[in-house]
Formats: structure tokens, sequence, C-alpha cells
């Protein structure tokens, strides 16, 4: 029997490996079911199940709030995201990082220019670098 | 014996620090490894996705993704700034800060505007001092184990701010994990994409699309883009451990030879005040 291979990776941790006889997701146009040698496709997923038939008959599944599918003969990829996402989800994210920022800029004390602070940074090393080099003196 | 009591405290505050300097470099190791089990755990995902983009981009040729292009006038530079959240990292954010400033004051210079995000306290604290710099987004407190999720908002901004035309090149600023005694701080082209992603193809076969290929694009590049931003992060996060941990190293030996300096002065002091109170006895008895 012939057999595909399915990477199921996320972002932050690879999730499912190995060989299997039968791939079922959720595809944005609908359920896709993928055995061994199907065309090249690639598609966005839906929040769903991804169920996994391996050698043994055995089924593994595994929920994801999307991602992306891609389809080649030999190799079937889940590319899932971790977090929730939607448009409005996404948007509410940047506004609230946005927020974030103004805050931080609302209660700021003392602004000072980009020049002046590379000045500092750079005074900073200088008595750094100084005082390493007094202590090897020191010591020898 | 004057003196001998003030050296001693001395002694055990320095002793005190000591241990904790020692506690923190042995966290520092041990959280150095986690950060790396992280990292790895993240590199299938941005590999499968350049294989996927270098796939997709040869494939709908005809319709160039914004992202894609290079805007031909350099007006506005974003920047995505990765720091700690914690200092006693060393030099760590330091050193970022000043490539970084260099940076922006040779965009500023050619007469472009300078627009930041910020992650991370220290990187936040930073950029909000700064006159002259936009900062639009930010986002603190990541933990040990950074989440993809929480980086979308301030990954978003900076690629709407491209895609609508108001940023002309966004930059990814970290530092570079190269081992446990060096890290480099490192400045990424986010946008425009490089033209290396899209000439990966070799394979003369086509995907099926569902649905069109632009929108299926549009969606891997903005994935790969935070897949990037979140790689920085990880790579951030496993520097500050090692930098804090040849810090607190280096802290700690300093404290040791200090303490042992001052077991030498403390055994001086004691020695000449006993040589005194014999020299006394004798100059007493002889004197009787």
């Amino acid at each position: 029997m012939s057999t595909i291979r399915c990477d199921i990776v996320s972002a932050e941790a690879e999730i499912y490996h190995g060989e299997a006889t039968l791939v079922v997701a959720s595809g944005e146009m609908g359920e896709l079911g993928i055995a061994p040698r199907h065309a090249p496709l690639i598609t966005r997923l839906k929040p769903g199940q991804v169920r996994v038939i391996d050698t043994s008959g055995e089924e593994h599944s595994f929920y994801v709030s999307g991602g992306i599918l891609e389809v080649q003969p030999q190799v079937v990829t889940v590319l899932a995201d971790t977090a929730m996402r939607a448009r409005d989800i996404d948007q509410a994210a940047a506004l609230k990082a946005k927020q974030a920022a103004e805050q931080a800029l609302a209660n700021r004390s003392d602004a000072i220019g980009v020049a002046e602070a590379q000045s500092r940074l750079a005074e900073a090393t200088a008595q750094l670098q100084a005082l390493e080099r007094l202590r090897k003196q020191l010591k020898h | 014996m004057a003196g001998a009591r003030e050296i001693r405290t001395k002694i055990k505050s320095v002793q005190n620090t000591l241990k904790v300097t020692r506690a923190l470099e042995m966290v520092s190791a041990s959280k150095i490894r986690k950060a790396q089990d992280l990292m790895r755990a993240s590199r299938p995902y941005a590999h499968t996705m350049r294989q996927v983009i270098g796939h997709i981009a040869r494939a709908s040729i005809h319709y160039k993704h914004p992202f894609l292009v290079a805007h031909e006038q350099v007006k506005r530079v974003g920047y995505v700034v990765v720091g700690t959240d914690r200092g006693l990292c060393g030099g760590l954010n330091a050193n970022l800060q000043r490539t970084l400033l260099a940076d922006i004051a040779r965009w500023q210079q050619q007469g472009a505007e300078v627009v930041v995000v910020a992650i991370g306290q220290k990187a936040l604290h930073f950029f909000r001092r700064l006159k002259g710099i936009e900062l639009v987004g930010s986002v603190t407190h990541l933990g040990e184990r950074p989440e993809i999720g929480k980086l979308i908002g301030v990954v978003k901004i900076m690629l709407d701010g491209y895609a609508d035309g108001r940023i002309d090149r966004v930059h990814l600023a970290f530092n570079d994990f190269i081992n446990t005694m060096s890290q480099k701080p490192t400045l990424d082209t986010l946008l425009p994409l490089p033209p290396a992603i899209d000439m990966q193809a070799t394979y003369d076969w086509d995907y099926l699309y569902e649905p069109e290929a632009s929108q299926v694009l549009n969606h891997v590049l903005t994935r790969y883009i935070e897949a990037l931003v979140y790689q920085g992060v990880l790579e951030n996060l496993a520097s500050e451990h090692a930098a804090r941990m040849v810090a607190m190293k280096s802290a700690s030996d300093n404290a040791t030879e200090f303490i042992d300096e001052l077991t030498l002065v403390y055994n001086k002091a004691r020695q000449a005040a006993i040589t005194q109170e014999i020299s006394e006895i004798v100059s007493g008895a002889a004197a009787v």
C-alpha cells in the first residue's frame, strides 16, 4: 500500500510527523481528503480538525485554528496557526499594540534626540572599556 | 581591633551578593537550553514556509504582491525592534541599540522618517525617550515561552503600513544567538521581501489553488513575516539568557575575588591587633 508523508508544524512546535494513508482536513472551500499521489494543491484551512490515518490504520486527530495546507505528490504539509486568527481579531491585536505604545509615550518624562542617545551610549561603552582596562592593569 | 568588624560586615554583604549572582547564573544556564529547544522547534515551520513561497511566487508571476515590490523612494523606514523584558544581561540591549541608532541616523540623514514598533520592555523604554522617532506599537512581557499570537499586532501595524504605502521599508532588529559566548546585533530586511525567495523554485509544475493564488500568497507571506519576527524573538531570548549567564558569571568571579582580598585585609588587621596586644602586655610587664 502506498503512503504519503505527513508533516504538521506550527511556528511554535512540530506537531506530527509520519507516514499516512489518508489525511483529512477542512479547507476553506470544503472538506479535503488527501490520499497518496494527490495532485499538488495549496489551500487555506478553516478552524477545525485535521485527521491523519497512519499506516497501521490508527487515526490521529488534531485541532487547528486555521493555517495552510500544502500537498505535493509525496508530502502533505500543514502549517498550522496556533493563535486564533480572523480579520477582526488581528485588527484588535494591532490596536492593542498601538495603545500600549501610546500609553508608554504619554508618561515619558525626558525625551532625547537620536544624536544624544548615540553619544550617551558611546560614552557609557567607553567608560566600561576604561574600567575593564584599569582592572586588568591592577591585576598585573 | 579597629576596622575588623566593618570588614567582616563587608565580607558578609559581598557573600550575599555572590549567592544572588550564582543563583541567577544557574537559572540562566538552564533557561538557555529551553530557549534553544524553542528555536529548534520553530525552524521546520519557517523552512516549509520558504519552500511554499518559492513555489507560489513562481506560479503567480503575473500577480505582483505588494510585499514583493520595492518602493522606489524611501520616505519612511520602519523598524521592528526586539529587546529583553529584564535587565542584568550585560551589554546585550545597548549593543543592539548602538547598531540601530547608527542605521537610523543614516536614514535620517537621507531625509527619511523613522517608525518603530518595540517588542520587550527594554526596547520600549529606550524608544519612548527618543525624539524624532515615531513609536507606533509595542508589546511586552512575552515570558519564557513567547507565543506568536502576541506578536500579530505589532507585525500587522508594519505590514498594513507597507501595503498602504505609508512605510517604504521594514527592518527587524534583534540579537542573533551564535553561541553562549557571543550574540550578534543583527538588522534584517523584512520588507520588501528579498528577491532570493521568489527565485527558488526549480520544478516545472503548479499547484491547484483554493481560493486563488493571490489570496493564498497574501496569507502565506503574512505568516512568513510573522514567523521571521517570531524567530527573531526566540533568538533574542536565547541571547538574553546567554548574556545574563556570562554577566552573572563574571559578577560571581568578581565577588569571589573581592571576598579573597577582603579576607586578606581582615586577617592582616586581626594579626596587627594581636601583635599590638602582645607588645602592650610585654611592655607593661617590663615596666612592673
